[in-house]
């Protein structure tokens, strides 16, 4: 082997290996944190890397039994699956209206649609804490219900709106040559071509409402309607005291599962975003 | 799959005895398409469109958290009330540092990153997983998380600073034995930079990725060929490629972290004093915390014009693109 291919090879996994040290160090301490007991964690003198004292899981049956974690846990996931449902009902629709029934325009909305999912939610918070509390929905899960999809459905329809403009209209032409109505087109035709930009669209409908904290700890007061995001934080620092262990183990038990879902639809999330490319680069 | 069907397996369906062009009410694409759009525009309009015109009207109001109706029309007195703080300069000039700085560590961390998974290796998938998972954490307990490993007093990096000597009395980093990371003003802001890189890397590499995967493999061949090397294929055939893309998708992530104030009010929550403080945070100190809502609706409006900018320099590339 020449020397430059193997000093390439030794600089690709160097590389490879310290972006995947710098995504992970912060979970890996996290997790090391989780089974620690308190005087070996308090210890300013000892490796913190390492189980000084023997690891144990009382932090974790803490926060499961002490703590109203579970409760958030349920939130979170309900709140999640029902924000996912109704981006896609929304969202779907409106993109593939967008990208072949509504005309040139509706073609070329995607600038105007990707300027509203940039209004960020610190602009919006304060108003819509008053309609929330004016529908009566405030401090409930209800409320953050209503007011994730303001980040899902433009974001998702933005993609989809990209993704059925690169699906060659030739395909949905030949159906409806074959007698199919536009209707069945959409559902039999235009919706399974889309699969990979409607898993993009789900993945992220469900991360962005399960990542939200300004609107879950701004709406909701009540522990019983708190989500992970919001109450974790104030549920486990109390004043000055952090419970750490316990902090920590929620994030790892939130945080891993997700990453190991996530990431093996890694190659589906790249595939729905494949859709923008200049035309000179389309081979 | 039932229903995977291709362009073959619907031409191969039997065609259904009707009339070409369709007539019926589900064959009119106006009418579907109007259809199909409506719950969408409607929801928008009622809870992104109104409340940021409520966002607008109340920013020149007097409205309280104790008296959130729209009685009186103030003009621009909340915005010349905000900007007369001290807090409002500092918030305004760490949103732009950290925006700014961002930006840059994103752009080049983005790039090594896709360039590193745009090839197959043993075990990329388990390195996936691994990329992925800040991205995958929420962001307010991964903010936790990050306190937790800066702590002013059990922070493991100041702990390997300590065992190799850098850290303590008598060394080049200082006779603390911390470095109270996020008790420090530029300390705290170089924090939130790299927390906030730390969360969107894989967001931003996942929309670039999308776009190396679609560069035609033929390039790359016809560079071998010529002989080029690993940095002159980079610079002259994958960046120019990348180009518009790898803009959008920084843009894309920067400015959500931009109006965002998740990090900051989980880990520094703007101190010490008002040193890391940014306009999001403060907006949300004063409109809610301080129950001044017309002030905080007047600071949040700040982000508004920067992010307008930016957005339309985003919207001329995607023209432009339109274009090739």
């Amino acid at each position: 082997m020449r020397i430059t291919s193997v000093a390439r090879t030794i600089g690709f996994y160097v590389a490879l290996a310290l972006l995947g040290l710098f995504a992970v160090f912060p979970a890996l301490w996290m997790v090391i944190t989780a089974f620690k007991q308190n005087s070996d964690l308090y210890d300013p003198n000892n490796n913190p890397f390492l189980f000084n004292l023997p690891p144990t899981l009382s932090n974790i049956e803490f926060l499961f039994t002490q703590t109203n974690f579970p409760v958030f846990l349920w939130n979170s996931f309900f709140i999640g699956i029902v924000v996912v449902v109704v981006t896609l009902v929304l969202a779907v629709p409106a993109a593939y209206s967008l990208a072949r029934l509504m005309g040139h325009w509706g073609e070329h909305s995607s600038i105007a649609i990707f300027l509203v999912y940039l209004i960020p939610p610190t602009l919006l918070f304060i108003p819509l804490y008053e309609i929330v509390t004016f529908l009566g929905a405030a401090d409930t899960v209800w409320s953050l219900i209503l007011v994730y999809p303001t980040i899902t459905v433009p974001f998702c329809t933005w993609l989809l709106l990209s993704f059925f403009r690169s699906i060659p209209r030739e395909v949905e032409e030949a159906a409806l040559t074959d007698g199919w109505s536009r209707v069945g087109v959409f559902f039999r035709v235009a919706l399974p071509l889309a699969a990979p930009g409607i898993t993009t669209c789900i993945v992220f409908a469900f991360a962005l409402s399960l990542s939200d904290y300004i609107y879950a700890a701004v709406f909701v007061s009540s522990t019983a309607s708190r989500t992970v995001s919001a109450g974790v934080p104030t549920e486990l620092i109390r004043g000055d005291i952090y419970y750490w262990q316990a902090l920590m183990a929620a994030t790892a038990i939130v945080g891993i599962p997700l990453a190991v879902i996530y990431g093996l639809l890694f190659d589906w999330l790249v595939r729905g975003f494949q859709v923008e490319l200049p035309r000179s680069l389309r081979a | 799959m039932k229903n995977d069907k291709t362009l073959g397996a619907v031409r191969k369906r039997k065609a259904l005895p009707k009339p070409y062009p369709p007539t019926g009410i589900a064959d009119r694409d106006g009418v579907v398409g109007t259809l199909m759009l409506a719950p969408a525009v409607l929801y928008v309009v009622a809870l992104v469109a109104v409340p940021f015109f409520l966002a607008i009207a109340l920013s020149v109001s007097d409205a309280t958290v104790g008296d959130p109706a729209i009685h009186h029309f103030v003009g621009l007195a909340n915005f010349i009330d905000v900007m007369r703080e001290s807090a409002f300069l500092l918030a305004l000039r760490n949103s732009v540092i950290v925006t700014l700085a961002t930006l840059v560590l994103l752009t080049v961390l983005t790039i090594i990153l896709v360039e590193l998974l745009a090839r197959p290796f043993p075990g990329k998938r388990f390195a996936e997983i691994l990329i992925i998972l800040p991205w995958a954490m929420p962001a307010a307990l991964a903010a936790v998380g990050w306190l937790w490993l800066l702590d002013s007093e059990f922070s493991p990096i100041d702990w390997v600073l300590r065992s190799v000597g850098l850290l303590g009395p008598g060394t080049a980093l200082g006779p603390a034995n911390n470095l109270y990371y996020l008790g420090r003003e530029w300390l705290g802001l170089g924090a939130i930079v790299v927390i906030n890189v730390w969360r969107t890397l894989p967001l931003s590499a996942i929309i670039v990725l999308a776009g190396r995967t679609a560069i035609p493999n033929e390039l790359f061949e016809q560079a071998a060929l010529d002989g080029a090397g690993y940095f002159r294929v980079l610079f002259r055939i994958t960046l120019p490629a990348l180009g518009i893309l790898l803009t959008v998708a920084i843009l894309f992530t920067v400015l959500v972290i931009f109006g965002d104030m998740t990090v900051v009010a989980l880990t520094t929550r703007g101190g010490p004093g008002y040193t890391t403080e940014v306009l999001p945070y403060w907006a949300y100190l004063k409109g809610i915390q301080g129950g001044a809502l017309s002030q905080g609706a007047a600071v949040a409006l700040f982000l508004f014009p920067v992010l307008l900018a930016a957005s339309i320099l985003v919207l001329r590339m995607a023209y432009r693109r339109e274009e090739a």
